[in-house]
């Protein structure tokens, strides 16, 4: 079945952050082989070029790397997979205050909040 | 080279212009839909690339030759009715297309028919509507063509076969070919495509990435599209 994809952002992007996720989660472990352009537009139900730009996005940032002839890996730096996993939560975190602040929540009060839920838990 | 070159491209029906000076061009290895309400010249234009129809002003070319005997033979179409003979059965048809087109690529037919479940004997009139645009496809895009004119191929079958039908378009075409589908049911294709433009009363009004559109208006295309072409005023 096909992914689906938020409508006011550029498909790739939102194909950037899943792969993300998905290397973070270590679905796609430390230096392993990500699936072939053609295999990932069949997943996601969309254009082998938005792929292809999404995949360039990673390089760009260091979290993908080409290997001539045989295809694109995941990273196996340490350092960069912890950033990545960093500035996914930090991404996070921002938009959870953006959504409080709408509510009227102070940070403070968003920090309570959520202290209060997972207490509640 | 570009696949698909329209320039001042225009089509008079008598007094009423179906197509009004346009200009596109089309790039190799891309997916571009041809978006626009019904009666704003989709059809025409596709039927020009094909000389279906003959331009009454300016110029379509596709890979550098005017539409004739040479583009037909790198043009796969699937037109937006069935043209195929009701009688004829998935054997008959794969040896009509076999017969017909050296790019005809059988193996990649009997595969996808094989897939469907599609009983061979039975002729296309005793089909459901859903399998005979899902047989039509599949013949469509077993060629290995340089650019593919699909007209409406999702309109009237269900979401299931749509996603069948998108599934299809994206494994089988090769990277340098490219792809023309025309639609107005935009959210079901609009993440297969590189692409729009969007037709209006016969005049190109906008022709862009999917994803720069997104981008400049924070809207998907289907949201963009019912924007610019409502019926109505508020």
């Amino acid at each position: 079945m096909s992914w689906t994809f938020k409508s006011d952002q550029p498909i790739y992007i939102q194909i950037v952050e899943r792969i993300e996720i998905r290397i973070v989660k270590g679905e796609y472990p430390p230096g392993s082989k990500l699936p072939s352009v053609r295999e990932l537009a069949l997943e996601a139900g969309v254009n082998p070029n938005t792929v292809q730009r999404a995949y360039a996005d990673l390089e760009q940032n260091g979290f993908v790397r080409t290997e001539r002839t045989s295809g694109k890996y995941v990273t196996d730096d340490a350092e960069m997979l912890i950033s990545l996993r960093k500035s996914l939560s930090s991404k996070y975190i921002e938009e959870l205050f953006v959504r409080m602040t709408e509510l009227g929540y102070s940070e403070k009060e968003v920090i309570e909040a959520v202290k209060a839920a997972k207490g509640e838990n | 080279m570009n696949v698909l070159e329209c320039r001042n491209l225009t089509k008079n029906y008598g007094s009423k212009t179906a197509l009004d000076s346009v200009n596109i061009t089309l790039e190799s290895g891309r997916i571009t839909g041809l978006l626009g309400p019904n009666g704003s010249g989709k059809t025409t234009l596709i039927k020009l690339a094909c000389r279906l129809l003959v331009p009454t002003q300016g110029d379509i070319s596709i890979c550098g030759n005017q539409p004739g005997v040479e583009t037909k033979k790198i043009v796969s179409y699937l037109p937006d009715r069935n043209y195929l003979p009701e009688w004829m059965n998935c054997r008959d048809l794969i040896y009509l297309y076999e017969d017909f087109y050296e790019d005809f690529d059988t193996q990649r037919a009997v595969d996808m028919i094989r897939s469907l479940n599609i009983d061979h004997k039975i002729p296309m009139k005793k089909m459901s509507k859903g399998t005979k645009e899902k047989l039509q496809l599949i013949l469509t895009m077993s060629r290995r063509a340089k650019l593919y004119l699909l007209d409406e191929p999702i309109a009237g079958v269900d979401p299931a076969a749509r996603d069948y039908i998108l599934h299809t378009i994206l494994s089988n075409y090769d990277e340098d070919a490219s792809i023309l589908i025309s639609t107005h049911l935009i959210a079901d294709v609009e993440s297969v495509l590189d692409e729009a433009i969007f037709l209006k009363e016969g005049k190109v009004i906008l022709q862009d990435s999917v994803d720069s559109i997104r981008e400049q208006s924070g809207k998907s295309l289907d949201e963009h599209f019912r924007e610019v072409f409502r019926c109505w005023e508020s």
